[in-house]
């Protein structure tokens, strides 16, 4: 079957922060480029982001690009990769200021300069005072952001395709990328969009959990289609579970409310963080809250009549800054937790929320991965960027706000790296006769599908199975057994079945694509996780219960073809400073 | 609970109708896009967008028993039955509750939505005072739903020439930025006929607006700056 083409100098996967920070800078140098994503570009995922944008402008507390470095380093427990954290801590005033020139609202100091608050993880020093980091627009700064570069984008006169999905990438027999197939969702038409560079920013997939911050689009598309490419994916045993999503509804409640003073409780009315952290508190690193919770609620000293749950006190801070500061956050307390925040606290807990694993990259936004001479060869014509990346800036544990300053300054560079690269690749290559041909096979499949499974039951086994077996704390009999039970699930996936057939913005056929892609991820996430016998960071094993550098100071890949795992070394030399070398971990 | 729900599939159907469902609810669901998805189980062909489900991506706005809003952060619960969900009105429908936001978007582009300032940035932020960054408050939180453009005659009769009140919220939102040097360029703009002054102050728009904003109060500001630099 012949499938439309269309032919540009880049295509970019993908319209939150990171793709239209990289869009930006290719429309600007005049590249043709397009931009395709499943929803209005503002409506991406990055809106939701609401604590800030970190970047040592100093502009509350003295502060410096290396304290910020070595923060990052001790969040990711030790599994970031030094060069990459360098580069980003040090871009991050200057993309921070570059974003306030294209007319972004941050909120203000009195002497005019960008307001910022304190986040979890943050010192001064190399671990001494708690540094104030965080350049927030109330609790809105990922929405803020993400219309700020739509604007921008707007005045480049960046070309998008809106609600396009991607289906596969496309490769040649030498591994390069040519580009990707995808569907328009409005028509149900296929087309082939070729490109000498192909940049995937597809966000996160957060949506494997029942309980989970993320959007329904959080889909992991981008993993799926590198996955389905032979393209390994890295880390995956690593997903952020944030310590306060509202409880029964998962809707995030922001770490700028603890920045801003507030705090959790036990059903004592305990501030317990202070037995956990007693330094930090409540702004210890995310993956330290969320396991503190989990025990609070094991031992018995959670709240409500499950004793599921905690709270999170704020209404000490008083009306006027809860107003002014947290405003977003008081709208979905009232609306979906029936508290307002100025009077009562917010019952939380602990959500899943980001993925610090994904596509294996450099610092430079190129995917990399092991081809015949080493762990790290860059695949030809191929780039990822943001949550779908694994850089990898976030090692086991992303700080809060460190993921706007990853889309923002590996947009960035990965646009000026497309552009250095394509003064050299002048021309498409070849594209074979069947590259869309796996994509048109699923797409059949689901047409022709008879007797098959309904696309939101399984949906629901899968995300059931996450979060009973590879939740906050993992069992090794739960990760054994969970990986035969997401193994079936990912072969009920293969027979779904949907009853809309109509070529017009069917969201079924949507949904049940996405459900390929989580089946993908979920698949990745817990066949790593059962493998990692260690405890770092986010992954936490019940049976190995503490960090294990001599065997363990490694990145996991995944290949999804055999599920077979390798492994390649943490990139512990910094760009010009002096290396940060593993030492235990407290706040 | 009862629903009745416009539906229209261009693929098969010659005209839109009514389909009635009648579904039982779980505890959990809380909000109308809970009901909506239950729905979407039985019956997987009613096409909807959705994505953030807390009311900030702006993607779920229909019409609702008669108003439109966003099915997210509405409570499902105190809704009068049958809920009768319709698509946005005034706007081409492609499917179900899905409809063409082309013209919607067209006019928000025309206002140049982006900061216009053309003196090279400094090396750090360019400064700007808390009381002026609060000229911003109720402006830029817009999450470009059109619940407020979609409500208002104006913009049913004139979508084409009527910027309508979301473009017009954001005409004032680069208006009123101290960083902004485009004031003039802009109110050129909107001197027009049609573009402002087709808003006839009904106030539908700010009686609609998901998000509390007033984009009703933006435009009289807009007006008020017209009216200042001619004297």
């Amino acid at each position: 079957m012949t499938v439309a083409r269309r032919k540009f100098d880049a295509v970019i996967v993908g319209a939150g922060g990171g793709g239209m920070r990289a869009a930006l800078q290719l429309s600007e140098a005049g590249l043709k480029v397009a931009v395709l994503s499943k929803v209005f570009p503002t409506r991406s995922h990055t809106v939701a982001a609401q604590g800030g944008i970190a970047a040592a402008l100093g502009n509350v507390t003295e502060d410096n690009w290396h304290w910020h470095m070595y923060d990052t380093v001790k969040g990711s427990d030790y599994l970031g990769d030094q060069d990459a954290i360098e580069f980003m801590c040090r871009q991050a005033s200057e993309v921070v200021y570059e974003l306030e020139h294209y007319g972004m609202p941050f909120d203000r100091l009195e002497n005019g300069k960008i307001y910022q608050r304190p986040f979890g993880g943050q010192s001064q020093n190399f671990g001494g005072a708690q540094a104030t980091r965080s350049c927030a627009v109330a609790d809105r700064t990922g929405h803020a952001m993400l219309h700020t570069l739509y604007q921008r984008n707007v005045r480049a006169n960046t070309q998008f395709f809106v609600e396009w999905m991607g289906l596969d990438l496309i490769r040649d027999e030498h591994g390069d990328v040519l580009g990707v197939s995808a569907l328009d969702i409005e028509t149900g038409e296929v087309m082939i969009l070729q490109a000498r560079a192909t940049l995937f920013a597809t966000g996160g997939g957060a949506r494997i959990f029942s309980a989970s911050t993320n959007a329904f689009i959080n889909t992991g598309d981008g993993l799926a289609m590198a996955a389905r490419a032979g393209v390994p994916l890295q880390d995956m045993e690593f997903w952020q579970f944030h310590p306060t999503g509202v409880y029964g509804v998962g809707i995030l409640i922001s770490e700028a409310v603890r920045g801003e003073g507030g705090y959790l409780l036990n059903k004592d009315g305990e501030r317990f963080m202070e037995r956990y952290a007693p330094h930090a508190k409540d702004l210890a690193s995310r993956d330290v809250v969320s396991r503190a919770m989990t025990t609070e609620i094991k031992e018995g000293r959670a709240c409500g009549r499950d004793a599921d749950h905690l709270l999170l006190k704020l209404d000490h801070l008083g009306e006027d800054v809860i107003k002014a500061r947290l405003p977003g956050i008081r709208e979905i307390a009232i609306k979906f937790a029936h508290a307002d925040p100025v009077r009562e606290p917010i019952p939380v807990v602990p959500t899943a929320h980001y993925m610090m694993g994904g596509i294996p990259t450099n610092f430079h936004g190129q995917v990399v991965a092991p081809y015949k001479t080493g762990p790290e060869e860059v695949v030809q014509g191929f780039y990822a960027v943001g949550e779908c990346a694994c850089v990898s800036v976030h090692g086991a544990n992303r700080l809060g706000t460190n993921s706007l300053l990853d889309i923002l300054v590996f947009g960035r560079a990965a646009g000026n790296q497309i552009i250095e690269d394509l003064k050299r690749n002048t021309h498409h290559k070849h594209l074979p006769g069947d590259a869309a041909d796996k994509a048109l096979a699923r797409l059949a499949r689901l047409d022709s599908q008879k007797d098959g499974e309904n696309v939101a039951q399984v949906g629901d086994m899968l995300r059931k199975t996450m979060q009973a077996h590879c939740g906050v704390f993992r069992f090794a009999d739960l990760l054994k057994q969970g990986v035969d039970k997401i193994s079936e699930v990912a072969e009920r996936v293969k027979n779904t079945e949907i009853r809309d057939k109509s070529r017009v913005f069917n969201t079924a056929r949507v949904e049940a694509l996405e459900l390929d892609n989580l089946a993908e991820v979920a698949v990745a996430t817990m066949v790593s996780a059962q493998a990692r016998k260690e405890s770092r960071g986010a992954h936490a094993r019940d049976d190995f219960p503490h960090r294990d550098d001599d065997k363990w100071l490694k990145h996991t890949l995944y290949f999804s073809e055999d599920r077979r795992l390798d492994y390649k070394p943490v990139r512990l030399k910094p760009l010009t400073v002096e290396s940060f070398p593993p030492k235990a971990r407290t706040y | 609970m009862k629903f009745s729900i416009y539906r229209f599939d261009p693929d098969k159907d010659e005209k839109p109708y009514m389909q009635d469902y009648e579904i039982t609810l779980e505890p959990a669901d809380r909000m109308l896009l809970d009901a909506l998805i239950r729905i979407k189980t039985v019956d997987d062909s009613l096409s909807l967008r959705r994505s953030c489900r807390e009311g900030v991506c702006g993607s779920d706005a229909m019409n609702i028993n008669g108003r439109n809003g966003l099915a997210c952060i509405t409570p499902v619960k105190g809704l009068r039955e049958p809920v009768e969900l319709r698509p946005l009105p005034g706007l081409p429908v492609i499917r179900d509750l899905i409809v063409d936001m082309t013209q919607f978007f067209k006019q928000y582009h025309s206002i140049k939505p982006y900061l216009i300032n053309d003196d090279p940035p400094p090396e750090t932020e360019r400064l700007q005072s808390p009381e002026e960054r609060a000229e911003l408050d109720g402006l830029y939180e817009c999450i470009l739903c059109a619940c407020c453009s979609t409500a208002c005659p104006s913009f049913w009769w004139n979508p084409d020439k009527y910027v309508g009140p979301a473009g017009l919220l954001q005409a004032y939102r680069f208006l009123a930025d101290s960083r902004d040097q485009a004031t003039a360029e802009r109110l050129d703009y909107l001197e027009d006929p049609y573009r402002l002054f087709r808003c006839h102050s009904i106030m539908n728009c700010t009686d609609v607006c998901p998000k509390g904003l007033n984009p009703m109060e933006a435009i009289s500001q807009i007006k008020t700056m017209m009216t200042k630099r001619t004297i």
